[in-house]
């Protein structure tokens, strides 16, 4: 199974792709709205993308918990699981 | 009442992906339609189209929630509101407050539409873009315009079909006429070029089938017309009170002097065959314009290339203008450029008023046989207009019998920057 550091690589060409952030940027302590600019629209595209790009569900009432990056892949590794 | 001038000029068209190298495509008489060689279009009657001649360069994120008809609209507005001596933001002297936007179109974001429903019809409800609906809805050229120039006087959003921008136009000149706003950029934008709308008209047999000779398939009264070819693109202009371009120096092309508006109430799809709404917008415009079809030289007609409609148009000009038809140069510039729908009246609004300000009427390309006994004089090669004052009329007709007809003038021009 992926690494953290393995998620967390393909959710920052995730929130590149959408969002346009720096894949640099996406980092595990890293906020998505409030440091990296991402609006609740793409945050939306994001979790769905990252639903294909992983294998895993995330109903809307987990997603929105997803503050960090942090968050996000400790979720997904928990899910993938 | 307020002088309303226009100081601003931008366009993607098939013609060229800017105002100028559409101008010159214009004046030069070249064809946008070519052969659709995509495999979508394979099972199509009419496979033939007029796409943009350049693809809009918006950055690949905005691109992302922008409907192809929006980016095609903030190309255009971007060019015109530059052209005008502005930089985006809100760093220009433009107060916000008095600034507008009126943006026509005839559809909508029919690719974000139909594109969201496919992706739902074979991933599911959860794979739908969330931003489906600002992208798909007809208002979002008009609202991503006055985002980007930061308009807080009022954004509009006319769909009249095939009449849309005129409309725009119209509605634009009102808002400078009734004190709503000092400044605005006002158009249309489409981009529906897609299987669905392509068949649909088709079925309506209103598409001409020339698939074998694309360049040839658009030709306002010809005797051998069967029927429009469907265009894209995006027209803006920026327009102003004459008193608020005159303090900030701006270059004045031309004079948007009236508009006219009627309906026809007779049928959903045909033309009153009578033409009774089209003189009407023709005669309104003129009277808000405060001239006489003796002060008209130029009609840029809707002439889309079907065979009522041409017919009937040129019956109505003979009925506003009376005889002094005779020494009114018409011309059909969709032969060159395909029928741009909600586009279509900004487009040759823009055609028109560059008409007036180089005083050189472009041609109505693939004239091969003139349908006799029309009552006007269609331009079939480059024509030259005057020297003086000059006026003329742009024609729009759309599908719910929309006229809408603006008249312009040579007055005002900066001289000598073009």
């Amino acid at each position: 199974m992926a690494s953290t550091e393995e998620i967390r690589s393909d959710l920052a060409e995730i929130v590149n792709d959408v969002a346009g952030v720096a894949v640099a940027d996406v980092q595990l302590d890293k906020s998505f709205i409030d440091d990296l600019g991402v609006d609740s629209l793409s945050m939306v595209e994001i979790i769905y993308a990252c639903e294909d790009k992983f294998g895993v569900s995330i109903p809307d009432e987990d997603s929105k918990n997803l503050k960090t990056v942090g968050d996000a892949v400790a979720y997904i590794e928990r899910a993938s699981n | 009442m307020t002088t309303v001038v226009i100081t601003g000029f931008g366009a993607t068209t098939p013609l060229g992906g800017d105002a100028p190298s559409t101008w010159e495509g214009l004046m030069a008489g070249r064809s946008g339609v070519r052969l659709l060689e995509e495999d979508w279009a394979a099972d199509l009657t009419v496979r033939i189209a007029a796409h943009v001649a350049v693809e809009p360069n918006i950055d690949r994120v905005e691109a992302r929630r922008l409907d192809r008809s929006s980016q095609l609209a903030l190309v255009a507005a971007m060019e015109a509101w530059r052209d005008a001596g502005f930089e985006p933001g809100e760093e220009n002297s433009v107060d916000r407050d008095r600034l507008g936007v009126v943006c026509g179109t005839g559809i909508g974001g029919l690719h974000s539409l139909l594109g969201n429903w496919d992706v739902q019809k074979d991933k599911g409800p959860r794979r739908v873009s969330p931003f489906t609906i600002p992208m798909l809805m007809a208002n979002a050229p008009a609202a991503n315009i006055g985002l980007k120039i930061g308009a807080r006087a009022g954004i509009h959003t006319p769909v009249s079909a095939c009449a849309s921008s005129n409309e725009a136009i119209s509605l634009g000149v009102d808002m400078l006429h009734l004190g709503r706003a000092d400044i605005a950029v006002v158009g249309g934008s489409e981009a529906v070029i897609h299987p669905l709308p392509l068949a649909a008209f088709s079925n309506m047999q209103a598409l001409s089938r020339r698939n074998d000779e694309p360049e040839r398939a658009s030709r306002p009264w010809d005797t051998g017309r069967d029927g429009f070819v469907l265009g894209e693109g995006a027209v803006l202009m920026v327009i102003e009170t004459l008193e608020h371009a005159l303090a900030r120096g701006a270059r004045i092309y031309g004079t948007i002097a009236g508009a006219g508006i009627s309906a026809d109430s007779h049928d959903m799809v045909q033309p009153d065959p009578v033409g009774y709404g089209q003189t009407l917008a023709m005669k309104r415009a003129l009277a808000e314009a405060g001239l006489s079809p003796r002060d008209i030289n130029h009609v840029n007609a809707h002439a889309t290339s079907t065979p009522q409609g041409d017919i009937t148009e040129a019956s109505s000009i003979r009925a506003a203008l009376g005889g002094q038809s005779d020494s009114v140069v018409v011309t059909g510039t969709k032969s060159m450029t395909g029928h741009l729908l909600g586009g279509a009246g900004a487009l040759e609004t823009f055609a028109t008023v560059m008409a007036l300000h180089d005083r050189k009427v472009p041609a109505t390309i693939n004239v091969e046989s003139l349908e006799p006994d029309l009552g006007i004089d269609i331009a079939t090669t480059v024509r030259d207009l005057p020297a003086g004052d000059l006026a003329a009329i742009n024609n729009s007709f759309g599908f719910g019998g929309h006229n809408v007809a603006v008249v312009v003038t040579n007055q005002n021009i900066t001289p000598g920057k073009a």
